[in-house]
C-alpha cells in the first residue's frame, strides 16, 4: 500500500507518514479482545463498529471500502464518511465478528483502528448545525425583506395604506428571524459583558436591538424609514463568516483527532492465572503486570520486572539510540520496547504519569497563551467606545441645536447602525478562513484562528532535532564500502529484529531470508550460525575489537575469523530539511537547534543543515528556561518539536508546531501540524500568515474608510435605509473579495 | 396592486416550504459528509425501482 505521491501533490485525507508504513510493514494480528470494547449492541444480535481508516485517499478508496465490507456475509452496512475517514459498519452476529472486518480492511490495504464515540465533538456539532439553520433563517429574511424593502423604496404611486402593509409585513418577517438568527451574537455579547469588556458582538447586537426597536416604532407611528432589511442583512453577512470559521475549526479538530485515535494504544494484561487479555491502555490501574512485546509502545509508565530489552526512549529523551532495559528500571510511557518483551509492573495509570507532569507544564504554557489578544478584539476595545461616544456626542449635538428628543435618538441609533462593524467583523475571520483552508490543502493543519495572527509575528524558530528535523531512524551512510555478500549476510540476521540498527541495514538490503535461530543479546548485538560459520553482528566489543569509538554510531559484521566489517549510520534529516532551513534563513529568521541528544551529533546535525546556534543535552525544563530567555530577549518565538519533552516547550513557545508523528501531548499542544514527512509546509505557513496578516490590516484599513464616509452622514441625519443596505454589504462585499486574494498569492 | 395582498402571501408560503425543508436536510445530517456524498453517487448501484421480488 505505498502510494507514491507527486511532489506538491499531497493528499490531507491519507496518512503516509513513515509511522504508517512502519506500521502496515509490520503487520499486525488482529485482536478481536481489543475491539470489543468499541462495539456497541443492540438487542436482537446487531452489532456495529465504528472505525477510523488510514490510507484512503479518494472517493475511490471510499467505493473499495464499503463494496468490500457489504460483500462479508452478515454485514448489513457500511458506510464511510470521506470527510471524517470513518466508517460505520453494522452487522447481524456476535461482536467478535469486529476483528474479521479489520483483517478485510488491511487486506483492502488500509489501515483501521477503532474509533471512541466519547471523543465525538457533539457539542461543536450541534453548534454548527445551529449556526446553518440561523444562517437560513437570516438568509430567508433578507431576501424577502430586501424585496419588500425595494417596493416601498420605488413605489411611489403605491398607496399609503399599501406602505404601512408592506412594512408591517416587513416587521413581521424581519422581528422573529432577527432574534433567532441573531442568538450566537447576542450570546457572546452577553457573557463578553458579563466579564466586564465588550467585543466585536457587542456593537452588533446593539445596532440590530436598536435598528429593529427603532423601525418598529417608526412602523407603529406610521412616519419615517425601516431598517428592517439592515437589520436581517447584517446578521446574514456575519453569519456566514461565523460558520465557515466553526467549519474550518471543527474540520481541523477532527483531523487531529484521527492522528490521535490512529495512534491509541493497547496493553496486554498478564492476569494472575497468567493468561493474557488485550485491553485499552485507559483501563490499566496501578500495579497491573503488562507485558510489552517487542516493537510494542510502553502505555503507561511502568518498572520492568522481568526481561532485558532495548528500548527506543527518543520520545522522552531526544535521543535516537536506545537504551537498555533490566528489571528494576523504570520506563515512560510512549517509550517503544525493541529487542525482546519485557514484563512490567505499572507505576501509573495512564492520566497519572511522566505524561501528566508534562501536561502540567503544558498547561501553564497555555494559560500563559490565553493572554494573547486577537486583532480582532483588539479593534473592538479601540471601536467600541469610541463610537459609542460617537453616538452619544450626535444626541448631545441635536439636543443643543433645538433638534428635539426624538430627532436626537433617531440620528444617534442611525449612528450606532451605520458604524455597525459588519466589515470588520468580516475583516478578520474571512483571512482567516481563506489562509487556513489554503493550507489545510497543503498538508498544514492550522488549530485556531489567533495561531495565525501569532505565526505572522514571529522572529525566531526553535527546533527539537531528532523526529524533527530528522526522521528518528538509523541509516546505513556506507553501503558503497560494504561488499553485497556482506551487507546480505548481515541482512539475514537482521530481518528478524527491530532494533533501529537492525532495521537500517534491512532496509538496506531490503526483502531476503532470514538465518535460523537468531540470538539476540540486549546492548551487544546478534548471532547465528550460517552455512556452518559463525556470524556476528553488534558493536565492536562484541566482535573482540576493542576501543569504542562513539563519534559515529557503527556496528561490525564478523564471519568466522575473518577480518570484521563496519557499518556506520546515522539518522537521517528529513529530505527537505536542509531546504526548509536555509529558506527559513533567507528570510531573515533566526534559526536555533535544541536537542536532548549528545552533543557530536547535534553539532553533526547542526552543521549540515547550517544552524549557527545549537545546544546539547538539554532537558525538558531547560528548554523551557532557553525560551522564556529568548522572550524576555524580546523575541518571538516559533518552537518545532515532537517529543514528549518537547510538549510543555510548544506549549509556552509564542507558536509552535509539530510534525504529524509526533506524540500526542506535543500534537495537543500545537498550534499546527505538518502533515506527511516534510518540513516545507513551515515555510508555507509562515508566509500564509504573513500575507494573511497584511489582508487583515487592509481590511480594517476599508472598514475605517467606509466608517470616515458613512458616519458624519448618520451624525447629520442623512442617512436612509437605501444609504445603509448599500454602504453595508459594498463593504462586507469588499472586505470578504479581498480575503479572497489570499487563494492566489 | 390589490394582487399583492395574495400573490406575497402566497410567495412567502412558498419560501417557507423551502425553509422548513432546508431544517430537515440540516437536521437528518446531509451537511455532514460532503465530498462522500458527492462521489456516492457515481458508483453506488441504483436499487430498482419496483421491487422485483414483490412483482
Amino acid at each position: 500500500m505505498v502510494e507514491t505521491i507527486a511532489d506538491g501533490e499531497f493528499c490531507p485525507s491519507g496518512q503516509t507518514t513513515a509511522q504508517d508504513l512502519a506500521r502496515l510493514e509490520a503487520g499486525s494480528d488482529v485482536d478481536a479482545s481489543a475491539l470489543i470494547p468499541y462495539v456497541q449492541t443492540r438487542l436482537g444480535g446487531n452489532s456495529s463498529i465504528d472505525l477510523m481508516i488510514s490510507g484512503a485517499h479518494c472517493a475511490g478508496c471510499m467505493a473499495k471500502i464499503e463494496r468490500g465490507i457489504s460483500e462479508m456475509p452478515k454485514v448489513k452496512l457500511a458506510r464511510m464518511n470521506l470527510s471524517t475517514m470513518r466508517l460505520n459498519v453494522q452487522w447481524d452476529g456476535p461482536p467478535e465478528m469486529a476483528a474479521d472486518i479489520v483483517k478485510k480492511l488491511e487486506a483492502l490495504g488500509y489501515g483501521a483502528k477503532p474509533f471512541n464515540m466519547e471523543l465525538e465533538p457533539l457539542e461543536q456539532k450541534k453548534e454548527l448545525r445551529g449556526l446553518l439553520s440561523a444562517l437560513a433563517v437570516a438568509g430567508f429574511a433578507t431576501m424577502n425583506v430586501m424585496l419588500l424593502s425595494i417596493g416601498i423604496w420605488d413605489g411611489r404611486e403605491m398607496s399609503p395604506l399599501m406602505q404601512q402593509v408592506l412594512h408591517w409585513l416587513s416587521a413581521i418577517i424581519a422581528v422573529p428571524a432577527a432574534l433567532y438568527a441573531g442568538q450566537p451574537f447576542f450570546r457572546s455579547a452577553l457573557s463578553a459583558l458579563k466579564n466586564g469588556h465588550a467585543n466585536m458582538d457587542v456593537p452588533i447586537s446593539l445596532a440590530v436591538f436598536l435598528a429593529l426597536a427603532l423601525s418598529l416604532w417608526q412602523t407603529v407611528e406610521g412616519v419615517g424609514h425601516t431598517y428592517f432589511d439592515a437589520a436581517v442583512m447584517l446578521l446574514f453577512l456575519l453569519l456566514i463568516g461565523r460558520y465557515l470559521d466553526h467549519r474550518l475549526r471543527l474540520k481541523t479538530g477532527e483531523s487531529a483527532q484521527r492522528l490521535a485515535a490512529m495512534q491509541a494504544t493497547n496493553a496486554t494484561l498478564v492476569q494472575e492465572d497468567g493468561t493474557l487479555t488485550t485491553v485499552p491502555a485507559t483501563m490499566i490501574k496501578a500495579g497491573d503486570t503488562l507485558l510489552i512485546a517487542a516493537g510494542e509502545r510502553v502505555p503507561v509508565d511502568a518498572e520492568v520486572i522481568q526481561g532485558r530489552s532495548q528500548v527506543d526512549t527518543s520520545i522522552a529523551t531526544g535521543e535516537t539510540l536506545p537504551a537498555q532495559a533490566a528489571p528494576g528500571e523504570k520506563l515512560y510511557s510512549g517509550m517503544i520496547n525493541l529487542t525482546a518483551p519485557l514484563t512490567v509492573k505499572a507505576l501509573a495509570v495512564s492520566s497519572d504519569s511522566f505524561l501528566s507532569e508534562i501536561s502540567r507544564l503544558v498547561e501553564a504554557g497555555e494559560q500563559k497563551k490565553g493572554r494573547f489578544v486577537r486583532i480582532a478584539d483588539k479593534a473592538a476595545r479601540l471601536y467600541v467606545p469610541l463610537v459609542h461616544s460617537l453616538a452619544a456626542l450626535t444626541f448631545i449635538g441635536w439636543m443643543l441645536i433645538g433638534g428635539g428628543v426624538s430627532t436626537a435618538a433617531i440620528n444617534a441609533i442611525s449612528v450606532l447602525i451605520i458604524t455597525c462593524p459588519c466589515a470588520l467583523g468580516l475583516a478578520v475571520p474571512a483571512v482567516q478562513i481563506v489562509a487556513s483552508g489554503r493550507l489545510f490543502k497543503q498538508g498544514v493543519l492550522i488549530k485556531s484562528g489567533d495561531a495565525l495572527e501569532r505565526l505572522a509575528k514571529v522572529d525566531t524558530i526553535v527546533f527539537d532535532k531528532t523526529g524533527t528535523l530528522t526522521l528518528g531512524s538509523l541509516k546505513l551512510i556506507n553501503r558503497d564500502e560494504i561488499p553485497q555478500d556482506m551487507l546480505e549476510l548481515a541482512a539475514r540476521l537482521t530481518r528478524g529484529s527491530r532494533h533501529p540498527v537492525a532495521r537500517a541495514i534491512t532496509l538496506a538490503a531490503g526483502r531476503g531470508a532470514v538465518a535460523d535461530s537468531v540470538k539476540e543479546i540486549p546492548g551487544e548485538g546478534l548471532e547465528a550460525v550460517i552455512d556452518g560459520e559463525a556470524v556476528k553482528f553488534g558493536k565492536a566489543s562484541f566482535v573482540g575489537l576493542d576501543g569504542e569509538k562513539d563519534a559515529q554510531t557503527e556496528s561490525w559484521l564478523k564471519v568466522g575469523d575473518k577480518p570484521p566489517v563496519r557499518f556506520v549510520f546515522k539518522d537521517e534529516p528529513r529530505m527537505d530539511a536542509v531546504e526548509t532551513v536555509r529558506q527559513l534563513k533567507a528570510q531573515n529568521y533566526r534559526i536555533e537547534l535544541l536537542t536532548g541528544d549528545r552533543e557530536h551529533v547535534a553539532r553533526e546535525t547542526a552543521e549540515l543543515l547550517g544552524i549557527d546556534h545549537w545546544q546539547a543535552g538539554i532537558s525538558p525544563k531547560q528548554k523551557l528556561e532557553r525560551l522564556d530567555e529568548l522572550a524576555r530577549e524580546g523575541h518571538k518565538t516559533l518552537m518545532i518539536g515532537d517529543g514528549i519533552n518537547d510538549a510543555p516547550a510548544l506549549a509556552a513557545a509564542y507558536a509552535s508546531a509539530s510534525p504529524a508523528g509526533a506524540a500526542d501531548v506535543s500534537r495537543a499542544a500545537a498550534d499546527i501540524i505538518l502533515q506527511g514527512d516534510r518540513l516545507s509546509g513551515l515555510v508555507t505557513a509562515l508566509s500564509t500568515a504573513k500575507t494573511a496578516q497584511k489582508r487583515v490590516i487592509e481590511n480594517f484599513s476599508m472598514a475605517v474608510i467606509y466608517n470616515m464616509f458613512a458616519v458624519p452622514l448618520a451624525v447629520f441625519g442623512l442617512v436612509n435605509p437605501l444609504i445603509a443596505a448599500v454602504a453595508m454589504s459594498g463593504s462586507s462585499l469588499l472586505v470578504t473579495l479581498n480575503a479572497l486574494r489570499l487563494r492566489r498569492g | 396592486m390589490t394582487a399583492l395582498y395574495y400573490l406575497i402571501p402566497i410567495a412567502l408560503f412558498l419560501g417557507l416550504i423551502g425553509l422548513i425543508l432546508f431544517f430537515w436536510t440540516v437536521k437528518s445530517g446531509q451537511y455532514e459528509d460532503l465530498e462522500g456524498d458527492a462521489a456516492r453517487i457515481l458508483y453506488s448501484e441504483d436499487k430498482p425501482i419496483v421491487d422485483e421480488e414483490e412483482e
